[in-house]
């Protein structure tokens, strides 16, 4: 058994004992579309409201995919009436076998990922370097909690989005693309990376004369189509695009999800809270905002009192003018080897930017970038960093008290694995990148691989952590139950925000 | 820390040491020898991570009414402690009614459940209401309940082992010319599954008398004797089955005294702080011997027979054939009990009289539990947690003897964990414990090309068996005549290897080089 079996085995023995914790509304959601895949037809998959709890919202592909996931359990029988009954129940009281059968179906789709995550770190890491890495992306503490606590697929999408990775710096163009259109036709979230995708590919895969370069871009144009085609098709045949597009661009959302992502935005609220109050003291006539932005709900579009209004239109010119340094780097000189830097970068701008982003689309950077965490100290300590601020931002999807332990431990764990393998791994004189690290840096504690600042910072996150699970309650009781997830928001934004600072200078350094 | 790299000999052939030498390797708990203190950390972390998600499992008795499991035992401890005076726990009482779970622990137990309901009395007080509170369950208090026991795990069960592993190779116990990995070895005391199924699963407090054993038996190969005595007189007063490592302690630390100037004065220091730790603990019932003895009749239930459900020992297994409850009365029972444990213990005790040593003392301890495991009064499954404390502590020495015994172990209370309901958990843990035991890049102790082909193909034949018993007491439905048919084939197979595993240890035990006995090493210091 080879250290990434080892490890993904591991993984999945947690991922087993995890069966029993709190799964949110996601859980029903997912259960839903497997009933509903397996019981109506096509034509109707998109445009059945039958349950308005959770209509069917992803891309066709990830349909297929669940009804594929239906298959076994209608084959094997057991329960296959409350599996895939259509009636909404409540995600708390799902019976065993039917949670047993969801849960364990995340936890063996994840054999992408691994496949994906063994294939890179075996192709492009040194055999010192590639523990570290299959540490990283194995036992991410944000993915467990995301996947297997509170419920969803990522670790295949994920995956799919590695292997393209893993294509794309082979110099597999066609299969790099062709991976990134089914990854985007099973959730078009990652849809943000799709213009660095195409300006990378259009330089780097359609080159050569002008005969070769037309005659690769129609083959990478039949293929991707191909995708789309085999994804969307049925749906046009039955005349359901509108229906379906609909469903997966509802504009009609808030800017803001319930619980604040930690992008920029959370500051642009601050700042619009900050000033209306300013000015309401100073005298000025402010109409007060009619509903409020933690609302996030379904039609519900948020007001500034002060700040000019955002739409949709400008968070999406906002994502493309914060990515145009990596879209430009991408034309001038499209290499293999900044490949996963600029992905990443892309979805961190999506992230930042974004309109009604949920603070689990972290995700699509910290892992990609786990992989050039071991290039040199300096992305050591950025992944650190991150890597904390991102997991521990998903800190109040889990708000019971029996799951507090578990995420507490799955960080703690995790800095220190990420602690124990940076320090050992920087601990020699020259880095492979060249850069002169520092001799001491595994002797010297905690301060000399991380910096005073970081450390700062992260003293304060747990100052943060401490403030809303005791002095908080303590000092206001249950009144300003929103003030904690407050601060978490723009807490961990201000972490966020350094680390798509951080990725913008390194493109902008590397040419 | 320091000290112990500079006694432990340069490890060479193992791969995982090679990889160490190569720069930038990352030094993680799996692939290194030492035992940093964040190598520690991330075990014990991952010691508690499991503990906590077994805790999400059901517990014994859960919502079966009237009498439910040791989870309303404990509760019901812990109730009863908060609302009557010491006095009175062992009395039966109007508020005390000892027919419903009567307190029979000694009394450490007592003051660990009041302290633990004090705690949960400040966030929870109508789950510890006397009398209204019995058969009390719900979400809320089932999870302060587990946070107990993780607690005490984590305040007693997680330093000893840690202060076990610093010792072992600070007095360097396994011998030289031995390539160890430390972060392992702290691994397999601390993912002990059978452990962790019954604490955190089944919901007891083992970890606590185990700890304090624990940390006891640290304390003798750090030759801190009087700190060993009290630790050892505070886990026989948690719980009274440490008493099967009694005769471990007893004939090790006189042994050891016997070889001093003074044995006499020795002795007696000894005695006086083991009598000292007891008056202690007592104090509340010592104004009277009625009160002692009404304390002393509360621990030893005799009336409750031989041995309880299917337990993988002596007395069980041969009373399908003869039928010892039938033919003797209760009390030649009782003897004829002590009688057979005292000559099971007896060579590996006068071993350690004679020559006490510190790898014999581990190797004396496992010994006598398991004596005392298969052949005393009164044996539950559970017990044979005891034997598998000093086995994880020759996790080094005898690594595949531990590795199946613990697979014995957690089969033998198969049928009890799935009364539990805790299957998912059982397999589970079961899986994680076989995967960290075989690390990647193998391990040179479990390193399976050492084997030769016939110890391969027992290992197979041993293997297949438990998985074939696993399968069919899941599927497989007994015949009306022999209800418990299948419970009393997992009994013998447990058993035939108990008794195979005590032979060999005893063997083993006298077989030790006398060079390495505590006499010539005291010599060879001086």
């Amino acid at each position: 058994m080879g250290e990434a079996e080892w490890l993904w085995a591991v993984a999945t023995c947690v991922k087993a004992l995890l069966i029993p914790t709190y799964r949110s509304t996601d859980f029903e959601v997912h259960r839903h579309w497997l009933a509903l895949t397996s019981a109506l037809p096509l034509a109707r998959w998109y445009s059945d409201a039958s349950a308005p709890c959770c209509p069917l919202d992803y891309p066709p592909l990830f349909a297929y995919f669940q009804r594929i996931l239906a298959l076994p359990a209608t084959a094997l029988g057991g329960h296959p009436s409350a599996l895939l009954r259509l009636a909404p129940s409540s995600p708390s009281s799902a019976p065993l076998p039917v949670l047993i059968y969801l849960r364990l179906s995340v936890a063996v789709t994840d054999l992408v990922f691994l496949l994906a995550a063994a294939r890179l770190a075996h192709r492009r890491l040194p055999p010192a370097r590639r523990r570290l890495v299959l540490v990283l992306l194995l036992w991410s503490p944000a993915l467990l909690i995301v996947d297997h606590i509170h419920f969803q697929y990522n670790g295949y999408l994920l995956g799919i989005l590695l292997l393209s990775l893993s294509f794309l710096e082979e110099g597999k163009d066609l299969a790099g693309g062709l991976a990134f259109a089914v990854l985007i036709c099973s959730k078009h979230l990652f849809l943000v990376a799709a213009p660095l995708y195409f300006v990378y590919l259009l330089r780097h895969y359609c080159r050569g004369g002008s005969w070769e370069a037309s005659r690769r871009f129609l083959t990478m144009g039949a293929a991707v189509g191909a995708v789309f085609a085999a994804a969307f098709g049925p749906f046009l045949y039955y005349g359901q695009m509108q229906q379906v597009l609909s469903r997966l661009f509802p504009f009609g959302r808030g800017l803001c999800h319930a619980y604040w992502a930690p992008n920029f935005w959370v500051f642009y609220i601050v700042l619009d809270k900050v000033l209306s109050f300013v000015l309401l003291k100073l005298g000025f006539d402010i109409p007060a905002p009619k509903a409020s932005f933690t609302g996030g709900l379904v039609g519900n579009f948020s007001q500034f009192a002060v700040l000019p209004q955002v739409t949709p239109l400008i968070t999406f010119l906002l994502v493309i003018f914060a990515m145009s340094p990596c879209l430009i780097k991408a034309f001038q000189k499209p290499q293999p080897k900044h490949i996963t830097r600029w992905v990443a970068y892309a979805f961190t701008c999506g992230f930042m930017f974004g309109w009604h982003v949920h603070e689990k689309a972290s995700l699509h950077f910290t892992i990609p970038l786990a992989l050039i965490s071991v290039d040199n100290l300096d992305d050591a300590r950025h992944y650190f960093l991150l890597s904390i601020v991102s997991c521990y931002s998903m800190f109040p999807l889990l708000f019971d008290l029996q799951e507090y332990p578990i995420k507490v431990l799955l960080l703690a764990i995790h800095s220190i694995l990420m602690w124990i393998g940076f320090s050992s791994c920087f601990r020699v004189g020259v880095a492979p990148g060249g850069t002169k690290t520092n001799n001491s840096s595994a002797s010297n504690g905690k301060q000399g691989f991380i910096g005073k600042f970081g450390t700062i910072y992260l003293l304060g996150l747990l100052g943060v952590e401490l403030w809303g699970q005791l002095l908080h309650p303590y000092i206001f009781g249950s009144r300003l139950p929103f003030l904690p997830l407050m601060l978490i928001s723009i807490y961990c934004a201000a972490g966020m925000m350094y680390s798509w600072v951080w990725q913008l200078m390194q493109i902008l350094k590397c040419s | 820390m320091a000290k112990t790299r500079a006694r432990r000999p340069p490890a060479t052939a193992f791969v995982a040491a090679e990889e160490e030498l190569q720069p930038g390797a990352a030094l993680f708990p799996w692939s290194t020898m030492r035992l940093t203190p964040p190598t520690a950390a991330a075990v014990a972390l991952f010691a508690l991570l499991v503990r906590v998600l077994v805790s999400l499992g059901s517990y014994s008795g859960q919502g079966t009414p009237p009498m439910y499991g040791d989870y309303e035992a404990q509760r019901h401890w812990m109730e009863i402690t908060l609302h009557t005076p010491a006095a009175e726990w062992y009395r039966n009482t109007t508020a005390n009614g000892l027919a419903y779970w009567g307190l029979d622990y000694p009394p450490l137990t007592a003051y660990q459940s009041l302290a633990h309901a004090l705690l949960i009395n400040a966030s929870l007080p109508q789950s510890l209401a006397l009398s209204s509170s019995r058969g009390f369950e719900s979400h809320q208090s089932k999870l302060l309940m587990r946070w107990t026991v993780l607690s005490s795990d984590l305040l007693v069960f997680f330093p000893a082992a840690i202060y076990f592993v610093w010792v072992y190779f600070q007095r360097n116990v396994g011998g030289d010319g031995e390539e160890r990995s430390a972060p392992w070895f702290l691994a397999m005391i601390l993912l002990n599954p059978s452990l962790i199924l019954v604490d955190h699963g089944h919901f007891q407090y083992n970890c606590i008398s185990l700890g304090f054993t624990l940390g006891a038996i640290a304390a003798v190969l750090s030759r801190n004797d009087f700190a060993a005595s009290a630790l050892f007189s505070l886990a026989i007063n948690h719980k009274q089955m440490s008493l099967y490592f009694a005769p471990a302690f007893f004939s090790h630390l006189l042994g050891k005294c016997l070889r001093r100037k003074n044995p006499i004065f020795e002795v007696m220091k000894l005695g006086f702080v083991v009598i000292g730790t007891f008056a202690l603990v007592w104090w509340p019932y010592l104004y009277s011997i009625d009160s002692v003895m009404e304390v002393l009749n509360r621990l030893a239930p005799f009336e409750r027979g031989i041995f309880e459900d299917y337990v993988a020992n002596f007395w069980c297994s041969t009373s399908v054939v003869i039928k010892w409850k039938r033919i003797f009365t209760i009390h030649s029972m009782k003897f004829l009990s002590l009688i057979t444990t005292i000559l099971a213990f007896l060579p590996s005790f006068v071993r350690q009289l004679k020559a006490p040593s510190d790898q014999g003392f581990l190797y004396s301890l496992l010994n006598n539990s398991f004596s005392f495991y298969l052949f005393s009064y009164q044996v539950h499954e559970k017990s044979i947690l005891l034997p598998l404390l000093p086995a994880s502590l020759l996790a080094l020495q005898e690594p595949l003897l531990f590795g199946w015994l613990m697979h014995c172990a957690l089969l033998s209370m198969y049928p009890l964990l799935c009364r539990d309901r805790l299957l998912l958990q059982y397999g589970a843990v079961l899986s994680l414990f076989g995967l960290i035991f075989f690390p990647p890049h193998g391990n040179h102790v479990t390193k399976a090309d050492k084997l030769s082909t016939k110890e391969k193909a027992l290992i197979a034949l041993g293997l297949s068996c438990s998985i074939v018993l696993h399968l069919v007491y899941l599927c497989f439905q007994p015949p009306k005549k022999y209800p418990f048919l299948i419970e009393a084939l997992i009994m013998f197979f447990c058993f035939s290897q108990f008794v195979a595993f005590t032979i060999y240890t005893n063997i083993k035990q006298w077989m030790l080089l006398d060079c390495s006995s505590w006499a010539v090493r005291v010599k060879k210091d001086l």
